[in-house]
């Protein structure tokens, strides 16, 4: 009976979870709890993408009313891709969060933060799986209320100021959607996104469909953190609890791209969107400003944390510029790099967690001789870091070698070259954190102190993410095969509602009915 | 004139939503901020609610010897959205009340002197 239902577990699992998390209140019980909830997530979607990449998409209708009239949830190679990313990471940080959070957040608040983490986990599935435009805004506030309230569990109380700032530019965010869908609405009257798709195509000069696909598009950039709206990233990244960090970092602003990549791909057509509006020479722009900018930002910075922040967003320029190239292969490149950033950010911000755990402090300077001290942790941050600037061997190198070939596929020799060079930059920050680790010595008022490694709970997921980052540098079957089948399938329904348009002209009378 | 007339709720919606957003960037107050989001969203919500309405038709519930009938969806939609809003503005006034107690001022350039600008 589970089986009919696959579709919808991974988001029913974690939100009934999360109340229950609460109520167990004791902190090994609702972390134990919540990780073994992840956990099964992460089982579920795994089968979800195998079953997605054996049998194409599974549709399953929400309480038994069927689409487009009832709210439809649609797995394919695509999201199940991506979902697979999310819970893997969301499974780890929460075996690592129980030592960091113990540092980091009151006890008090410890049930409550696997509370949130639990429903920002239903949330994010649910942007994921959904196939209703309208039930995605709804799952996008739950999950970033759930954002909010994490990011203020930390101690310091600057972290307040980062929560507030970020709940007004993503509440702005998110409005700006609601208002795009609800344009979308108005002249199409559906909000079923394979059925937006079709009855678009019959408006695409329209100029309430154009208002509708800039409000979106305005709207998922905030939440994406796309360069000139990302201001709220930094603080936020900064000041939440580490745990906190390493799971948003590399979940939510992801699971925005894959949002973008749906409204492009899926509901407007790429027609639409980069010949007819012009779309993609502004994101291409956008990218390149973000990757050169937010790269430089992160080399003057002084707080480790603050420098993984402004190179997520310089990444984020990297996803964005690999679907602006407009070619299956590019678009395959952002795909690659969603699930590969996800395991050097999540790697890296452990690893920063880890030394904040120790010494207290994640500013440059207390990092200091920590390469003796806690080896195995500046280890995983080296190769981390390494797979972040794209050496080969490691994940990093396969997202460029594949964003790279896009370029040069369609004689694009300068972004090829702008690529390679943004790189150089991460070099420079990653470089002044190793070098303050291994070739400084620890201070002198430090060496009272009892630095050492951490304990094999943070140690180990840390280091799984970290083996992931190699694996997937030298075997990059997997990546590459659910990220090419999800990009060809993406071009291929593009393709194919388009020729459906054509020939049936879209049920006119149907369209204007509702519309009128 | 009949243009403005005869669209005059979205008129108004596009004036709150303005109204809303200059609120939104412009005021040093936390309090006033999060009072401007809430008119930014309640545009929306009547952006919504104008939508469903059919010229002609009356409330969405069956009665014999009606045959037009208002879109229902619009307004199912928006209570949702609503219920939205108030969440957020619930988080947004916890998040003030906890800057209160930490930094002693719900005023922004006030935050300047202290650790960290909003």
């Amino acid at each position: 009976m589970l089986e009919q239902h696959l579709a919808a577990l991974p988001i029913i699992l974690p939100l009934i979870a999360a109340p229950i998390a609460l109520i167990l209140g004791r902190t090994v019980l609702s972390w134990g709890f919540a990780t073994l909830v992840s956990g099964l997530a992460f089982i579920l979607s795994w089968q979800l993408l195998s079953a997605a990449l054996s049998e194409g998409v599974i549709s399953y209708a929400v309480g038994g009313w069927a689409p487009p009239w009832g709210i439809e949830l649609r797995v394919d190679a695509a999201n199940a891709f991506v979902l697979l990313a999310v819970t893997a990471i969301s499974t780890l940080v929460l075996v690592y969060s129980k030592e960091s959070i113990e540092k980091e957040v009151k006890v008090a608040n410890h049930a409550l933060f696997y509370t949130a983490h639990l429903l920002c986990l239903a949330g994010l599935s649910g942007i994921l799986i959904t196939g209703d435009a309208f039930n995605l805004f709804v799952f996008l506030e739950i999950s970033s209320l759930a954002t909010y309230t994490l990011v203020s569990l930390a101690s310091d109380r600057r972290c307040l100021t980062a929560a507030f700032r970020y709940l007004v530019m993503g509440t702005i965010g998110a409005t700006f959607i609601l208002i795009g869908v609800g344009l979308l609405y108005m002249k199409t009257g559906t909000l079923n996104m394979m059925d937006l798709a079709v009855r678009i195509d019959a408006y695409d000069s329209s100029r309430t469909i154009n208002t509708g696909l800039a409000f979106i598009m305005v709207g998922v950039s905030i939440k994406l953190a796309l360069f000139p709206l990302h201001m709220w990233l930094p603080p936020a990244y900064t000041h939440a609890p580490s745990a906190v960090t390493a799971f948003l970092a590399s979940t939510a602003t992801k699971v925005a791209v894959y949002v973008m990549i749906r409204f492009i791909f899926t509901v407007f057509g790429i027609d639409h969107v980069f010949v007819d509006m012009g779309m993609g020479l502004i994101l291409m722009v956008l990218a390149v400003v973000a990757i050169f900018k937010c790269s430089y930002m992160a080399t003057v910075q002084s707080n480790v944390k603050t420098i993984l922040a402004y190179s997520s967003v310089a990444q984020i320029g990297y996803m964005i510029l690999g679907l602006s190239l407009v070619s299956v292969a590019g678009l395959m490149a952002s795909m690659i790099h969603i699930f590969n950033h996800a395991l050097m950010k999540g790697a890296l911000f452990m690893a920063v967690g880890a030394v904040f755990y120790r010494v207290g402090s994640v500013d440059i300077k207390a990092f200091a001789g920590l390469g003796r001290k806690m080896p195995l942790t500046m280890a995983a941050f080296t190769i981390a870091g390494l797979s972040i600037i794209g050496v080969p061997l490691t994940a990093g190198f396969v997202s460029k070698w594949y964003l790279v070939t896009a370029a040069l596929e369609q004689g694009n020799w300068i972004v090829a070259a702008l690529v390679l060079i943004g790189s150089l930059f991460a070099i420079i920050y990653i470089g002044r954190v190793l070098e303050a680790a291994y070739f400084q010595k620890l201070p002198e008022s430090r060496k009272s102190e009892n630095i050492k490694e951490v304990s094999w709970l943070m140690l180990v997921p840390m280091w799984v993410i970290v083996i992931a980052n190699i694996y997937f540098g030298i075997d990059t079957s997997l990546t590459t095969e659910a990220a090419s089948s999800a990009s060809e399938w993406l071009f291929q329904t593009n393709n194919m509602l388009e020729n459906s348009a054509l020939e049936n002209n879209v049920s006119e009378a149907n369209v204007q009915e509702v519309s009128s | 004139m009949s243009f403005i007339f005869d669209y005059y709720n979205y008129w108004i919606v596009v004036f709150l939503m303005m109204a809303g957003f200059y609120i939104v960037i412009s005021a040093n107050n936390l309090v006033k901020k999060i009072v401007g989001l809430n008119i930014f969203q309640t545009s929306v919500f009547m952006l919504y609610i104008s939508m469903g309405k059919v010229t002609g038709g009356t409330a969405p519930i069956v009665v014999e010897g009606v045959t037009q009938y208002s879109n229902p969806l619009p307004h199912v939609l928006i209570l949702t959205a609503i219920v939205v809003g108030v969440a957020t503005t619930a988080v947004g006034l916890s998040l003030i009340v906890r800057i209160k107690q930490a930094y002693g001022t719900v005023e922004e350039n006030e935050f300047e002197n202290k650790d960290d600008a909003i």
